[in-house]
């Protein structure tokens, strides 16, 4: 990806990116999706039967279930590891398929924040289940 | 952008298909359809917190024939994009790159999502889910 006015510059583009260094990133994004896919191979398992054992369960026994800290900690662990590795898998998907440049910027933010509302919602309501009287 | 005047990698279209490419690419579009499904689970933990009026609405969207069909889909997804990450988990510990491994593995990955997601619903009608 150029940035605007690189085209008509008479250098190689080898030579404008030598110098600036790496964006110091590294294999943080890399790391962060095995560490949350590890996570979510050990919990989703977890998290489907503990939906298929709440089948039929009204909203007070679900409620009661949930706000057992042997719930609430698992399931707070679920919902924070599945909306960050869904950011970070989005984001490639963007990445390699969002090739004009605004748009691709557009969806990275809107992608962004909507995966950090869904989290924080989901502990929101974790929480407010918890501390329920 | 790459200047489009310079030649290009091979790409699928000149390859004969493989069941390998199949696979990656149904890891990233299951992939896709449950980062959607995510913000099912945070609307299911919010109407649980609400009230058991919302809990029901939730429970008789979720219980209907649509409804059930999605939730159908997302199990499958799950299924398979957890069993083919566990083959991605596998390759970055460094092994199964032999050829004949990739096709073990995948084909392992194609039947076992299947029967997962079977069981995952017999154990669901079991516990009182009516089909």
């Amino acid at each position: 990806m150029s940035a605007p006015g690189m085209d008509k510059s008479m250098r190689d583009p080898l030579a404008q990116a030598r110098g600036l260094g790496s964006a110091k990133d590294g294999v943080h994004h890399w790391w962060m999706q095995r560490l949350t896919a590890i996570a979510l191979a050990l919990l989703s398992p977890w998290f489907v039967w503990m939906l298929v054992s709440l089948i039929g369960a009204t909203q007070s026994d679900v409620h009661a279930t949930i706000a057992n800290p042997r719930y609430a900690l698992p399931l707070l662990a679920f919902v924070i590891a599945l909306f960050w590795h869904a950011k970070l898998g989005l984001q490639v998907v963007i990445e390699d398929y969002v090739h004009t440049r605004w748009l691709e910027v557009v969806l990275q933010v809107a992608m962004t924040f909507a995966c950090a509302l869904g989290a924080l919602t989901s502990v929101f309501a974790i929480l407010r289940i918890v501390l329920a009287p | 952008m790459a200047t489009p005047e310079r030649p290009l990698s091979p790409f699928t279209t000149i390859y004969r298909w493989q069941i390998t490419m199949t696979l990656s690419i149904l890891h990233r579009i299951t992939g896709v359809i449950l980062a959607i499904g995510a913000f099912g689970v945070a609307w299911w933990l919010l109407a649980v917190s609400a009230s058991a009026q919302r809990y029901a609405q939730f429970v008789d969207l979720a219980g209907s024939m649509p409804g059930k069909i999605v939730l159908a889909g997302f199990s499958y997804c799950l299924m398979y994009h957890l069993l083919n990450g566990l083959r991605h988990l596998l390759w970055d510990s460094g092994r199964g790159f032999e050829i004949p491994q990739f096709y073990k593995t995948g084909w392992t990955v194609v039947v076992l999502s299947f029967v997962l997601t079977a069981g995952i619903w017999m154990l669901a009608l079991s516990h009182g889910a009516t089909a």
